[in-house]
């Protein structure tokens, strides 16, 4: 953007918004370039509303200025959602993080989308309430942001992911309008519009509060680690849980590669040799709990388990958790980065899929580690990489692009929870055809006919996505099957 | 601040290793002291790390604006306590102050160069030191300080009425003593002590109780007379020159004496002693000493800790009726790893109710001179870890650090609450000694 028309964008931002929420400094601009994904891009301007009206103020000067809108929360997404892939405002809205109201009698609360996902646990706790989703991330990520990806977590496998917890949500409209879709009942008349919007990935509008279903808290809850000498009968066991008719609330799976740098920051007991572990919690009334538990120890035991071990106190449950929920990071020890990967295979194809993920990864000569939902068959294999070595992204993203193809060929699918963003839209065309992929973007447009929300999200196609900001990714356009 | 923008300079720029153990998961923002009171990317660990590597590739140059960023870290490294990866940020960002004051002094920031100036004639020096606080204490003891505060403060500038807060009710006296300060009977260990720059002039009290604790498990108390402060100030505020110097000087002095530890009592200290190792990895004739040096460093906290289990020291506690609250000093949490042994020492004393408050270990605003350079949100902090601190209904605030201290102090009288602030050392002498 020349240096004349930013001004007088900033002048027209003023009008409604103070200063101190507009960010324009180049120097302030570069914090705003990058999420976890691997890609960057930098913004015009930044802002930090603290109410729906200032959103809607500066969607309105955006679509004066005829520039892109970008909404993001606290940078977390690994698919590259939040970058402002063709410059524009980006919208911040992590001082937006009130938690406005908990209705205890009808189970609800509304929040503002820059809420984090755990401080909303926090403050629910005295009630006896939980908000379901709980991605491993929850420390950080805005509920905000949840509703835009569709965030799943390890308790998805029982409850369902983010939008079976999502009743109404206050958006503003690419044309500035503020709405509510849905409200605060378990159903509301007319297209279930609340429902297009979850997982639209800020495509077609700006969400500035969210009404969310609360559950109550189980009376107990089991944690079990399951020690495994190899992924195959870890991933046959879950399997066998599942058709033993028992759904426990979470059933992650850690792999040696990631046990080995998880245990030494957690201390959590995790075996260091074990060849993979299942993490399985399960909830309910104590009777229940006490038979479920039995059944997925005996399923456990006659895949082989070395040993299932239950969690004694809460601390060793919070601890065996915290080494599963910062895996991710843990990972970033080893390696100056990592490409985490997010695909869903149907449960029983999993012993097959990861040992062809593990050896299409040797082959292009790379350390590929595997934390994951097992239950719902949602992978996160990750990459560890030097991005300075000579083709190493290239040959990475190379890589991500065959593991998603695996996916989708054993019948699974390109995202569990993390988002199409930036990264996948190429996929895209493997899981829908063309006339899928046409009526999406037909939605698309009939929310924003200009396309300058968030542009260059999930769709494949999009004017100028090619000529974008992008460092990285620019490179890679003419690589083929991925970023196209 | 105005100035012309600089590039980093000299031999310690941040290293590409250091800096790309970051993979950008955003874990380190809610631990973040500054974050959290501003909620900007720009204020948080990710944001700085993402800056100062980009300062390094040559992206962008250090002007005002980003200088105030990198200037309004407290460098309290909860960060690298919430971090999964194992970025050493502290030394990330030691490494990049002491970068931008290599520049030629013409270009340095003037308000960093005075903080410099400041540091090395004043702290450095005991006499110099003393004479800047004699007025403190005339001013506390002859009352000035309830004048201001009951009529004067209202009508000052609030940053200045901000800074008089800070002004601790001092002691009369400081503590002088050095050689040998302890020798009991029978001697069960030999320790060094190191006495600070601050510790000694505003809280004599807490050495007297170091050395009276130690002495009850049967511990021959030296202070080397000649040891100077431990540099971790100026090593925060970018002069690793003088840094480097003062270690080499403590190295040196220590060295003469046989023990079998260094024993300190402020953990912002003791975290750079244990980090002198590092420090002067590069200079061949010094790495090797200071890597031993380090390695004998402990905090006095966690010496005391495990050597109270098999000592007759918890027979000779009595009973302290009272509601404690802990704030875990971040150079003791963050940096050291030590979290248990204050909370063991405090279960030791008989009576005592360890009331733990919430976010215990957030920083409280002090960090060393940031309470004085970065007033406005050094007291932001504060305000908040008060609200933390009155909800524990506490008559006895503990620390492990002469700033939290000071700081806290500050809080307490700010908000009107009835409660003392001591070391964790001082209330074990205290029981100790009632006896």
């Amino acid at each position: 953007m020349e240096n004349n028309q930013l001004a007088t964008l900033i002048s027209e931002l003023l009008q409604k918004i103070d200063r101190s929420k507009i960010l324009d400094a180049p120097e302030d601009l570069l914090v705003y370039e990058y999420d976890t994904s691997i890609d960057r891009a930098i913004p015009d301007v930044v802002i930090l509303p603290t109410n729906a009206d200032e959103v809607s103020h500066a969607v309105k000067v955006a679509e004066i200025y005829g520039i892109p809108v970008i909404p993001r929360g606290s940078g977390t997404g690994f698919a590259g959602g939040a970058l402002p892939v063709k410059g524009g405002i980006l919208i911040v809205l992590t001082a937006m993080n009130n938690i406005r109201e908990i209705d205890v009698e009808n189970r609800t609360a509304i929040v503002e989308p820059g809420v984090i996902n755990l401080h909303l646990h926090e403050a629910l706790e005295p009630f006896n309430l939980i908000y379901a989703p709980d991605p491993s991330s929850q420390r950080i990520c805005t509920i905000g942001g949840n509703v835009g990806t569709n965030s799943g977590g390890p308790h998805t496998l029982a409850h369902g992911s983010t939008v079976n917890h999502i009743l109404g949500i206050e958006v503003v409209l690419p044309s500035g309008r503020i709405v509510w879709l849905g409200g605060k009942q378990l159903d509301t008349p007319g297209i279930d519009l609340r429902g297009v919007f979850v997982g639209s990935e800020g495509t077609l509008g700006i969400v500035t509060a969210i009404c969310v279903n609360l559950i109550p808290t189980n009376e107990t809850i089991r944690t079990m680690l399951a020690i495994f000498d190899s992924i195959d009968s870890a991933s046959e066991a879950v399997s066998a849980i599942i058709r033993s008719g028992v759904i426990p609330m979470a059933m992650e799976m850690m792999d040696q590669e990631t046990i080995k740098v998880v245990e030494p920051r957690v201390q959590a007991g995790y075996p260091v040799d074990a060849g993979a572990v299942l993490l399985i919690e399960v909830e309910g009334l104590s009777e229940a709990v006490e038979h479920d538990s039995a059944v997925v120890v005996s399923a456990c035991n006659d895949l082989g388990a070395r040993e299932v071990r239950t969690a004694e106190s809460a601390l060793e449950r919070e601890s065996l958790w915290e080494g599963r929920k910062s895996a991710i990071g843990a990972l970033g020890q080893t390696a100056p980065a990592i490409y985490l990967l997010d695909g869903v295979v149907p449960r029983t194809k999993l012993p097959e899929i990861l040992n062809k993920v593990l050896s299409a990864s040797s082959k292009a000569g790379f350390k590929c580690a595997n934390m994951f939902h097992a239950g719902d068959g949602n992978l996160h294999p990750t990459v560890l990489f030097d991005p300075l070595e000579h083709g190493a992204t290239d040959r990475v993203l190379e890589l991500g692009g065959e593991i998603m193809k695996l996916c989708v060929d054993a019948g699974g699918s390109i995202t569990g929870e993390h988002g199409i963003g930036l990264e996948k839209r190429s996929y895209m065309e493997w899981v829908f055809t063309d006339a899928d992929l046409a009526a999406m973007e037909k939605v698309r447009f009939s929310f924003d006919p200009v396309g300058n929300f968030n542009p260059c999200k999930i769709l494949p196609t999009g004017h100028g996505c090619a000529q974008g900001h992008m460092q990285i990714t620019d490179q890679h356009f003419s690589a083929p099957g991925v970023y196209v | 601040m105005s100035f012309v923008p600089i590039k980093f300079a000299g031999s310690d720029i941040p290293t590409v290793e250091d800096l790309r153990n970051c993979i950008h998961c955003g874990f380190c923002l809610p631990s973040c002291p500054t974050y959290i009171a501003t909620g900007h990317e720009l204020e948080s660990p990710r944001g700085r790390l993402h800056l100062i590597d980009s300062v390094r590739s040559g992206r962008v140059d250090i002007n005002d604006r980003l200088l105030g960023h990198l200037d309004l870290c407290l460098q309290c490294r909860a960060c690298e306590t919430a971090c999964p990866s194992g970025v050493p940020y502290g030394r990330i960002m030691e490494d990049a102050r002491a970068s931008i004051m290599a520049n030629p002094k013409s270009l340095q920031p003037r308000q960093w160069r005075l903080r410099t100036f400041l540091l090395r004639y004043v702290i450095t020096q005991p006499i110099i030191l003393r004479f800047a606080i004699f007025p403190l204490r005339i001013y506390s003891k002859i009352k000035l300080q309830n004048l201001f505060r009951n009529h004067i403060s209202k009508w000052v500038p609030k940053r200045i009425a901000d800074l008089e807060a800070l002004i601790p009710e001092i002691s009369s006296k400081s503590f002088r003593r050095r050689g040998i300060l302890a020798s009991p009977e029978k001697i069960s260990a030999r320790v060094a002590l190191i006495m600070g720059c601050v510790q000694g002039e505003m809280f004599p009290q807490t050495h007297e109780a170091t050395i009276g604790v130690l002495e009850e498990l049967g511990c021959e108390v030296i202070a080397p007379p000649s040891q100077v402060c431990c540099g971790a100030l100026h090593l925060h505020a970018g002069d690793m020159q003088k840094s480097r110097e003062l270690a080499k000087k403590n190295i040196e002095v220590f060295e003469e004496y046989q023990v079998d530890a260094i024993l300190v009592n402020a953990a912002g200290c003791g975290s750079t002693l244990k980090e002198y190792g590092h420090l002067l990895r590069e200079d061949n004739k010094w790495a090797k000493r200071a890597t031993v040096f380090s390695n004998q460093v402990q905090d006095i906290l966690e010496f005391v800790a495990s050597l109270m289990q098999n000592s007759n020291l918890q027979k000779n506690l009595s009973t302290l009726s009272i509601n404690v609250t802990l704030q875990d000093s971040c150079h003791l949490a963050h940096a050291q790893g030590i979290r248990e042994a204050p909370r063991e020492i405090l279960n030791q004393i008989p009576g005592l109710n360890l009331h733990e408050m919430r976010n215990p270990d957030r920083c409280c605003g002090s960090a060393g001179i940031y309470s004085l350079v970065q007033s406005e949100m050094s007291n932001e902090i504060l305000a908040t870890k008060m609200e933390d601190i009155l909800t524990t209904d506490s008559s006895i605030i503990c620390t492990a650090n002469p700033g939290c201290t000071l700081q806290l102090q500050s809080g307490v009288r700010q908000s009107e609450l009835d409660a003392e602030v001591l070391h964790v050392i001082d209330l074990l002498y205290r029981s100790l000694s009632q006896k």
